[in-house]
């Protein structure tokens, strides 16, 4: 396959960026969209360039670390992981613009990487349930019903990627922080910090200046893992609950 | 088994054997009792000192984010460090399987014993049995506590916890989160650390990786890391220093390690003086998606309980090319089940791996190259209904079609063997010390658990195990006996030096501009390390890798391009930087491959089996782990042995037929 | 709590939610009342001039108006604010926009802030229009009927109206929708019911609304 990329080149946080063409030849299609930036990169450090520069790492679509906009959708065309899309999704001659996450929250580094610190923020407010190491009780002291660890596990799936982030149309982060506290807030064990937690969460997440829900679906349909839409639902349940409560 | 090389000029095969090492830290007496004795008998630091200790935790991964969670509620400051934009990404989370503890929940004969006793026979006896028998112990409590933390694993519908069997053990204790296991486990001691930073007990680096340990005074006084956004390189001081920085399967290039797992920190860690053990003990996983073509840039693993209801097979013809649901029942292979008739497809990891690499071998493979076989569930479909194994194996069969876009319900699975998990590392005492002073090692980095060849759903076991609960339990003693260091700083001779090196290699590496990128010699000692240093080594092959490394070093240090500065985000150095210590480290395991000149669990000498193929011990010459000391680069290393003493489970050879 | 509600993005959602949610309603009822127009100016005057003594005689004549207009207006005040502080900071929130466009969400979802400011708009000229009479010559308090019927007797009167209507239904679209979900009565079970009900809403009320000036245009109302 021959394709022409399209990809935002931004020196570093402060510099402008700007959308630079390149060319492609020899792609195959069981390539990865990583293998094929790949192949990109070893003929630009050869011309004496610099290459893209882009994050990546387990490449087997559960770290969370790629994090490419491919026309416009996140993670590409495909209900996956950056690094998880290959290339038979697209044909031959095609051109693909790549380009960062987009949201002031999550400042470009350099090129196709963003800073996403600001979700281990969020997680940092409130995000666990205190269990210091040796205080557990006795893993069956507490039978949790199978739909409740389901529900809980589906949450959990979260990666953390930003896509959501990158999806939305006001740049929030209502789908990353509600995996997070329905994880935790459908569990027993996570019962006592329960309204803390989403106010506290919530709050950090407003403090990192993401943007606000309007309800626009784009999070979860570019969620890689399907957290679904209503886990937001269900996080303004637990806000809201949790405000009435508040002590 | 020391030889002189033609010339004359000591070559690195002429490896000198030092004093014996020996684990001084783990108490006589009865196996079940030693745990409880070393921490009864180790110091402990006063609750209002802990404060003013400073522990610098290296990994945020399954050992290094309990260990720096746990070391921080205790009241110590913690200063971490990850190459990764967050803790949270670290390779752990690319576990899938499950997570071993010997609950005994279903009643099925299950013990602390009998998870001693499997660990230490599927590493083939090549493990410490204190250690091992410690781990079994702490299983138990790992659970809770991941319960206690929220980590949703599979429940049965009365709310109880799921189990299911992995290789090598016939009882059910691997309790398992759907084929996340592994990302929910870190994602519990990730927030577990993430309570410590927000409380100010845990100082977070990052995207920042230890290029170097500073010793003073014989003791690890702390790191030199380079920030990878800014490039700046800056030392940082602890009391002690804990290296969590996982395993060096990325010698090999192609692994299922993520892409930026490497083995700096161990690596710069055995050249300031802490032995590096068993290096040649590498684990190969029988279930990973074969390659597609040149372009690969790692491999993707399938979870290994895929063999709980999947079954293997090859055509019994060699060529047989025809579509996998076209060979009648009777022209296939089921080969493991064929030879291992009472484990069938749940034998240990190194022997379905070198069954499938003996069948491709006979041209008998299957897909692209023959470098497969065939991971058939269509008697699973038929027994259980498509809803249950879409239940159980769902996201495993979904990665698997995204990947080779085939559907594994209608078509089997191919799979082939790859490099999965370094059983080798820096080798610890049974307080996980190394041999430097205030330097610890835990999870994958260290060598202690999982002898020659490490059971399924063992490797959380350990990371979590040492993290959780050994680590912060032995720390304290070497905190509490050594409680006034000399406060150290920049000026420090010594800290001058190591920042000097660092320096120095990053600017050489800046300076050569030649013409091959980092890549391109990663891979060649890749291919290079999977063809002589892979599923099966012989001593002429070693010795032509060992020939051949220091040629390609030399190579490395003429042609490599590396384009940008130091000074800037620059991701060709990382990677150059991190090539510089495989090229040294490969050799290392080549050597000590060398000479272990018997088969092992993961390490088979083709000199060295049985008439019937499998791979067969000598204990008698072979029963310790190779520790060996660095002496400088490209000179033989000196071997320390460690004598190996069984007393509670007797070395037999292993029978899973 | 109304501090923690007003000072947290899914607090002033919730606020926009109730009070959007109590403008609906009160939507509904209008429209009932507006399709009595079409059994007669004296029936419709006549429930106007009741609309003034609900209540009596616990309530002083207009009184339960006046309580009705000014809980109208607080919700309207808290909408829109909320409505602006928000979206002031979802615009600083995403700066940057894709070089790669696509187009993004459902129309009535893309729509929400523009249809929120012409249904704003609109409602100050309704309210000039048909209650205080100020921009409507020859306006004759204490007889809608024939108010009525002279706005949409002219094209921009009826330009206008069908005009805010449409906005009205697509902001009602997406907004009860968007309410449910905000007050957190959505769920996975429960989704289609509420897709349902909101497109309902916004059909009937739209519907409902436009019958009047349908009627005055094609004489059944004169």
């Amino acid at each position: 396959m021959r394709l022409t990329l399209r990809v935002w080149r931004q020196k570093n946080a402060g510099a402008d960026g700007a959308m630079s063409t390149y060319e492609v030849d020899g792609i195959s299609p069981d390539m990865s969209f990583l293998e094929m930036l790949d192949t990109l990169n070893e003929e630009l450090i050869l011309k004496g360039e610099d290459p893209v520069a882009f994050d990546h790492d387990c490449r087997e679509g559960i770290c969370g670390a790629c994090s490419l906009v491919i026309n416009g959708d996140a993670h590409g065309p495909e209900r996956t992981t950056t690094c998880q899309l290959h290339m038979r999704s697209f044909e031959d001659g095609d051109t693909i613009d790549v380009e960062p996450w987009r949201a002031a929250a999550f400042p470009v580094v350099k090129d196709l990487v963003v800073d996403r610190s600001a979700f281990d923020r969020i997680i940092q407010a409130g995000g666990y349930i205190t269990a210091p190491t040796g205080s557990a009780p006795e893993a069956h002291a507490t039978p949790v019903p199978k739909p409740d660890a389901d529900a809980a596990f589906e949450h959990a799936e979260c990666i953390g990627c930003g896509a959501c982030v990158a999806a939305c149309p006001n740049g929030a982060a209502m789908l990353f922080t509600s995996a997070k506290v329905n994880h935790l807030g459908v569990l027993p064990q996570g019962a006592p910090e329960r309204e803390s937690r989403v106010l506290d969460m919530v709050a950090q997440m407003d403090a990192e200046g993401f943007g606000g829900c309007t309800l626009a679906g784009e999070c979860a349909t570019a969620c890689p893992k399907g957290i679904p839409l209503f886990s937001i639902t269900r996080m303004n349940r637990e806000f809201v609950r949790a405000a009435r409560k508040a002590r | 088994m020391t030889t002189s090389a033609p010339s004359g000029i000591p070559a690195y095969t002429d490896y000198a054997t030092g004093e014996p090492v020996a684990d001084t830290r783990a108490p006589a007496g009865p196996i079940a009792e030693r745990w409880d004795t070393r921490r009864f008998e180790a110091k402990l630091v006063n609750p209002a000192n802990r404060r003013k200790h400073t522990v610098i935790v290296v990994g945020t991964g399954l050992a290094g984010g309990s260990a720096g969670a746990t070391l921080a509620e205790q009241g110590y400051h913690v200063v971490q460090f990850c190459y990764q934009d967050s803790p949270r990404r670290a390779h752990s989370i690319a576990a899938q399987g499950g997570i071993n503890a010997a609950k005994n929940y279903r009643n099925d004969g299950d013990s602390v014993h009998r998870l001693f006793y499997d660990t230490v026979k599927g590493g083939d006896f090549r493990a410490r049995e204190s250690n091992v028998h410690r781990l079994a112990q702490i299983s138990v409590e790992i659970i809770d506590q991941c319960v206690a933390q929220g980590v949703p694993f599979a429940r049965e519908y009365g709310g109880l916890l799921d189990t299911r069997s992995f290789g090598g053990v016939q009882v059910s204790r691997t309790f398992y989160a759907r084929g996340q296991t592994g990302q929910q486990l870190l994602l519990g001691a990730y927030q577990a650390l993430s309570r410590q930073i927000a409380a100010g007990n845990v100082e977070l680096h990052p995207r920042t990786e230890m290029l170097d340990l500073i010793v003073i005074g014989g003791r690890a006084r702390g790191i030199v890391a380079r920030d990878l956004v800014t490039g700046e390189i800056s030392s940082h001081f602890a009391d002690a220093v804990v290296l969590a920085s996982g395993g060096y399967g990325n010698v090999f290039y192609l692994s299922t390690n993520a892409m930026n797992s490497n083995a700096t920190a161990i690596w710069r860690a055995h050249r300031r003086g802490a032995y590096f053990a068993n290096p040649c003990f590498t684990q190969i996983h029988p279930t990973c998606i074969p390659r597609t073509g040149d372009h690969q840039s790692k491999l993707t693993l399938m979870s290994e309980s895929l063999r709980n209801d999947g079954r293997i097979w090859v055509p019994k013809a060699t060529g047989d090319t025809r579509p996998p649901n076209e060979i009648p029942e009777d022209e296939r292979d089921y080969y493991l089940e064929r030879i291992y008739p009472s484990f069938g497809n749940l034998v240990p990891r190194d022997i379905a791996s070198r069954a499938a690499k003996n069948v491709c071998d006979e041209g008998r493979g299957v897909g692209p190259g023959g470098q497969g076989v065939y991971l058939d569930f269509a008697d699973a479909i038929a027994r259980m209904g498509r809803k249950a194994v879409e239940a159980k194996y769902g996201n495993l069969f979904d990665m698997y079609q995204r990947i080779t876009d085939e559907d594994p319900y209608r078509v089997p699975m191919r799979i082939y063997p790859a490099v999965h998990y370094t059983m080798g590392g820096l080798w610890v005492d049974y307080d996980l010390q190394t041999t430097v002073p205030g330097l610890f090692a835990i999870g994958e980095a260290n060598f202690s658990d999982h002898g020659a060849n490490r059971l399924g759903a063992s490797a959380l076991m350990q990371g979590l195990a040492d993290g959780y609960f050994v680590l912060p339990s032995t720390i304290n003693d070497y905190l509490a006996r050594n409680p006034h260091q000399e406060p150290v700083d920049d000026g420090h001779p010594a800290v001058q030096e190591v920042l000097a090196e660092t320096e120095d290699r990053i600017n050489l590496l800046l300076a050569v501009d030649g013409d091959r990128t980092p890549d391109s010699f990663h891979r060649e000692i890749g291919e290079l390390m999977w063809e002589y240093c892979g599923m099966a080594r012989t001593d002429a092959g070693l010795r032509k890798a060992l020939a051949r490394i220091p040629e390609i070093r030399q190579e490395f240090w003429r042609r490599i391009k590396v384009p940008g500065t130091g000074a800037e985000f620059n991701q060709s150095l990382e990677k150059a930087n991190r090539i510089v210590d495989y090229l040294e480290l490969a050799e290392l395991m080549c050597l000590d491959a060398l000479h272990r000149r018997e088969s092992c669990g993961g390490h088979f000498r083709e000199e060295s089996q049985t008439p019937d193929g499998e791979a067969a011990r000598r204990d008698e010459e072979f029963c310790y782990a190779a520790a060996w000391e660095f002496t400088g680069a490209g000179a033989a290393p000196t071997l320390h042995k460690e004598d190996l003493v069984f007393e509670y489970v007797h070395p037999t050879q292993r029978s899973y037929a | 709590m109304t501090r923690t509600l007003w000072h947290s993005t899914v607090g002033k959602k919730a606020v926009m939610a109730v009070s959007g949610l109590i403008m609906l309603a009160y939507l509904v009822v209008h429209m009932f009342g507006n399709l009595k127009i079409f059994f007669g100016p004296d029936t419709f005057d006549a429930y106007a001039h009741w609309l003034r003594t609900i209540g009596e005689p616990f309530m002083h004549y207009e009184w339960t108006l006046w309580v009705v207009r000014v809980v109208l207006v607080a919700a309207v005040v808290a909408h829109a604010t909320a409505a602006y502080q928000l979206s002031r900071r979802d615009l600083r929130a995403r700066p940057d926009r894709y070089v790669h466009r696509r187009p993004r969400a459902s129309y009535a979802t893309r729509t929400m802030r523009w249809g929120g400011v012409i249904l704003g708009l609109f409602l100050v000229w309704h309210l000039l229009d048909l209650t205080t009479g100020t921009v409507h010559a020859g306006f004759r308090p204490g007889h809608p009927y024939e108010n009525v019927v002279a706005t949409f007797s002219t094209w921009y009167g009826n330009a206008v109206y069908l005009l805010a209507m449409l906005a009205l239904g697509l902001h009602v679209r997406h907004g009860f929708w968007s309410a449910a979900q905000t007050l957190g009565a959505g769920s996975r079970t429960r989704d289609r019911l509420l897709v349902t009900l909101a497109n309902l809403l916004a059909l009937v009320l739209t519907l409902g609304f436009i019958a009047v000036p349908v009627g005055v245009m094609t004489g059944l109302v004169s």
